[in-house]
């Protein structure tokens, strides 16, 4: 763009502008900084004991093992959902589309008492699992559904509006070239549809490892068993403990800011996928 | 999180046009097992747990219920929640006004970055946003000496709630401003500019009017985050009964005292609460998509 | 392969898009759908392909009815109104397309695919281009790798929805004159459909003429043109002159004017439309003139060996009130107009209907 033509003609931009980075600045950045500030006023012999104790090893092991399987679970099953939301026609659609987003709207520690109360083994759930010798409640299997809860709207609604957009033309051609429906599927459908999926998978994942209120009431946070880490940096608060737990949340956001990295580029790619090849 | 402006692209109306054409249908068998498989798993894992708390909530009677509600820490739980999102919302509501207007209406450096930055503490664990305000504020933090001497109590008091929940909910608003501003321009505003009126008159004339759902969308929203926080609000909290528990704290309370049906009465309200927002939600993505249909049916006739 | 459709039905909620439509189309012919937009052109192509079934009617391929068959097995080549091209592939994957799908038994080797794909890009001639992707190609270049692609299955039949409909005008007039080559040298049934009437008179052996569902004409571009057979024909192909008026003997009065017609049939009094091309009405200045109607010059346009005038009719009751006369240089120099000038338009052939829709022809003698 040619710098004569970036006169600003709309009012407003010093002020606009400035009380959006002075506001920012003040609630999310300088606060932020603090962590890194309090860590680096660690050694660094002081920050690996922290960070590698072997309560919080297992705590990264639960937390990441069990997002990546949920946001896993996450997207095959979303997909199915915003497939059938897009494309059938059913009693309740509405309801189930409205629905969808309750993980969203339904306070985290509702949800966490509600999923105990259906997996504990006298819950709805739990009488039937329990004889078959499945315990979900206050194992690391509960953290796993507290997690798929939590995880599910983010992938349907990545997934939802790639596949409404998908033009139909494009499975015409397939089919008139003598494809199969799963062959349009495979070779068609889900090339397009995979940058969503990765960034729907992403975002619950981003969304699981740090997640709190749903998971601590299921988990029943048994120490080397089924404490998350978010749970470890209460635990260090809790005991005053603040550069331990200052520790832990370092390795913690930094994993956050290569997550937001990773997923704005994912985002870039759906959106270049997404567009018409027309 | 979906916003607005996806709503806008999906279409109201039942699709039937996949089932019109032989090269977009599945075999009858191919569709209901997806349906199946995919309905089963939204029962299983988000209707059954609504379910379970209306119905855990009731499980003792109406007279327990109501008992669990009307008790004086439900009830001062309660008005500090009212309080904390009276405060929060708006404060982000402002926030992402002025965000919307910077980033939309002008040109400059660093764009990208300040988006990303509105954006982080969506990405940052709940239990991190709380700790990062006792690093400030706390008894140990930077200005613990200083907030002790003038015995001003910021962690583990109402002030702090209330920054851990402005912190939580800080993108809501602005981020569905910004996609709907962006995709509006501003040559609206422009005209009125040009046709001389000021820069307030031209934000409530002009452009308000053409964001209030995406507006009252995003407020929405931040509410339900904003009373049902609990990571962030009970690492700052203190627990103090009656004094520092929000709603979704005394919830936690009562489960851990055993007392579940109260637990669940007062959860109830937050599952009633979420239930609204959802309809709330509905109703203005269906206003936005009447609108957006109402708008490309003027433009084809002109 | 030869297509009949017979009796074809098909509605859309409360729209009908077809209605009873019965067409048979030759092995071998290049045949346009042709027709405002709505017409139900599309919806036809769509039905033959097996896109979309009709509510009633069937589809005979080479004389076999092709109900039960899915548009898989029909053996059709599709090309789409915007190409379809799979925007995640290559060039040469996209042609390739058709036949890496093909099950194992009959789906040709690597090689053979590799082969069969270069001899396609060659033939549409952007064997260059097999590694980009679509979004790397010029409009007129997707097209040409869509007709590949739908050509690297050895269809039986080509169907092409508005296959120039996203094209500007020049790369438009070449691809028609590509596409004629092409069917020339491969000779299948092609259909392809089209809303510009100058499109399917240049390119097609034989057009369809359709209007909201129904068959109006089937010709030749000769006979499509020259002789309509509905006024909805006369209209819709080509620039025309409309009046309206009522039959009086030897002439048909239009408001206080009068027009020769030399029909026979026509009952007196019967009120009609007639309609003239623009290079079938004369101009005649004389003032003493007794016939045709009074139009007054508002714009003559004169370049190359045709001048097209414009002209406004000065009666409310004469039908349309704007005309078009084409003339030649020597006619144009002869009259002597001048815009602003009044004279009285005399068509020398006229094209009557009755207003119940049948037709008759008058040739006219001055």
């Amino acid at each position: 763009m040619n710098r004569a033509t970036t006169y600003r003609v709309l009012p407003g931009f010093g002020l606009s502008l400035g009380y959006t980075l002075a506001y920012l600045s003040l609630i999310v950045l300088i606060p932020l900084a603090a962590v890194f500030l309090k860590t680096f006023s660690l050694s660094f012999e002081q920050f690996w004991a922290a960070i590698s104790a072997p309560r919080v090893v297992a705590s990264y092991k639960l937390s990441f093992g069990a997002s990546l399987l949920a946001a896993a679970i996450n997207t095959v099953f979303g997909m199915m959902l915003a497939w059938a939301l897009v494309r059938y026609t059913f009693p309740g659609k509405r309801i189930v589309d409205a629905l969808v987003d309750l993980p969203f709207a339904l306070p985290t520690a509702v949800a966490g008492i509600a999923l105990t109360a259906l997996y504990a083994p006298n819950g709805w759930l739990g009488q039937i699992l329990e004889p078959l010798g499945i315990k979900v409640a206050f194992t690391p299997l509960g953290v796993l559904v507290a997690l798929i809860f939590i995880g599910l709207p983010f992938v349907v609604r990545t997934v939802q509006p790639v596949l409404a957009d998908l033009e139909t033309e494009l499975e015409e051609a397939a089919a008139s070239l003598g494809a199969q429906r799963w062959q349009t599927f495979r070779l068609v459908i889900l090339p397009i549809l995979l940058p969503a999926l990765l960034t729907g998978f992403a975002l619950a994942f981003a969304r699981a490892v740090g997640e709190y209120g749903s998971v601590i009431f299921i988990a029943g946070n048994i120490p080397m068993v089924s404490e998350i880490t978010p749970l470890m940096i209460i635990t260090k608060l809790e005991q005053y403990d603040y550069t331990g737990a200052t520790a832990i949340a370092c390795v913690m956001l930094l994993l956050s800011f290569a997550l937001l990295l990773v997923i704005n580029g994912l985002q870039a790619w759906t959106q270049k996928r997404g567009e018409k090849g027309s | 999180m979906a916003g607005l402006t996806t709503a806008l692209r999906l279409p109201g109306n039942p699709d039937t046009r996949y089932e019109a054409s032989a090269a977009t249908r599945e075999k009858p068998w191919v569709k209901r097992l997806i349906l199946g498989i995919s309905l089963s798993f939204f029962a299983l894992f988000l209707l059954l747990p609504l379910v379970a708390v209306f119905f855990e909530a009731l499980r003792k009677g109406v007279d327990v219920y109501l008992a669990a509600l009307t008790d004086p820490d439900a009830l001062s739980a309660i008005r500090l929640t009212l309080l904390t999102a009276a405060i929060a919302v708006p404060l982000n509501l402002v926030f992402g006004i002025a965000a919307a207007w910077a980033i939309t209406k002008f040109d400059f450096r660093g764009k990208h970055l300040l988006i990303t930055f509105i954006d982080l503490p969506f990405s940052v664990s709940p239990v991190i946003a709380g700790l990062i305000y006792v690093l400030v504020f706390g008894a140990q933090g930077w200005f613990g000496p200083w907030l002790l001497a003038h015995d001003i109590k910021i962690i583990f008091a109402v002030p702090g709630i209330v920054l851990a929940t402005v912190f939580v909910t800080f993108p809501f608003v602005a981020r569905e401003l910004i996609p709907l501003m962006q995709a509006q321009g501003r040559e609206e505003e422009e005209a009125a500019t040009v046709l001389g009126a000021s820069g307030w008159r031209t934000f409530w004339n002009v452009t308000l009017p053409n964001i209030k759902w995406g507006l009252l969308y995003g407020v929405i929203l931040c509410n339900a985050r904003a009373m049902g926080e609990f990571g962030a609000v009970s690492v700052v909290s203190g627990h103090i009964r009656g004094l520092t528990n929000t709603m979704p704290l005394h919830v936690e309370i009562l489960y851990n005292e055993y007392n579940f049906a109260a637990a669940f009465a007062v959860a109830s309200l937050l599952a009633m609460l979420a239930l609204v927002t959802l309809v709330v939600k509905t109703f203005i993505e269906w206003q936005a998509a009447l609108n957006a249909s109402a708008q490309s049916q003027k433009g084809q006739e002109e | 392969m030869s297509i009949q459709v017979e009796n074809i039905r098909k509605t859309f909620g409360r729209f009908i898009a077809l209605d009873n439509v019965s067409l048979d189309f030759p092995t071998g012919e290049l045949v346009a759908l042709l027709g405002p937009s709505g017409c139900g052109k599309t919806t036809l192509l769509r039905i033959i392909a097996g896109l979309e079934s009709a509510d009633f009617g069937r589809v005979l391929l080479e004389g076999e009815d092709a109900a039960e068959k899915h548009v898989r097995e029909r053996q059709v080549g599709f090309v789409f109104q915007h190409y379809a091209l799979f925007r995640h592939m290559t060039v040469f994957d996209n042609v390739a397309f058709g036949l890496r799908v093909k099950p194992r038994k009959v789906r040709p080797s690597p090689a053979a695919i590799h082969r069969k794909v270069r001899e396609l890009l060659e033939l549409v001639q952007l064997d260059w281009l097999a590694n980009r992707y679509p979004s790397q190609l010029s409009g007129g270049q997707r097209q040409r790798i869509a007709l590949a692609r739908a050509l690297a299955v050895e269809p039986r039949v080509l169907l092409l929805d508005e296959p120039f409909g996203a094209l500007d005008a020049k790369v438009r007039k070449e691809l028609r004159r590509w596409l004629r080559k092409l069917h020339q040298n491969l000779q299948f049934t092609s259909i392809f459909v089209t809303h510009d009437q100058e499109e399917a008179l240049e390119v097609a052996d034989r057009i369809v003429l359709l209007n909201q569902g129904r068959v109006e004409q089937v010709g030749t571009p000769d006979e499509v043109y020259e002789r309509p057979a509905t006024p909805f024909g006369y209209n819709f192909l080509g620039a025309v002159n409309l009046f309206h008026g009522r039959v009086d003997g030897a002439q048909l009065r239009v408001g206080d004017h009068a027009l020769p017609h030399a029909e026979e049939d026509l009952p007196q009094g019967a009120e009609v439309i007639a309609f003239a091309r623009p290079h079938e009405l004369d101009i005649v200045v004389s003032p003493n003139a007794q016939q045709g109607v009074i139009a007054k010059v508002n714009r003559i346009q004169a370049f190359g060996k045709t001048a097209r005038v414009e002209l406004t009719g000065t009666h409310a009751a004469s039908g349309t009130e704007h005309y078009e006369v084409e003339l030649t240089e020597q006619q144009l120099l002869a009259l002597q107009l001048a815009e602003g000038l009044s004279v009285r338009l005399v068509p020398s052939h006229l094209r009557i209907f009755q207003q119940n829709g049948k037709s008759s022809q008058s040739p006219v003698v001055n």
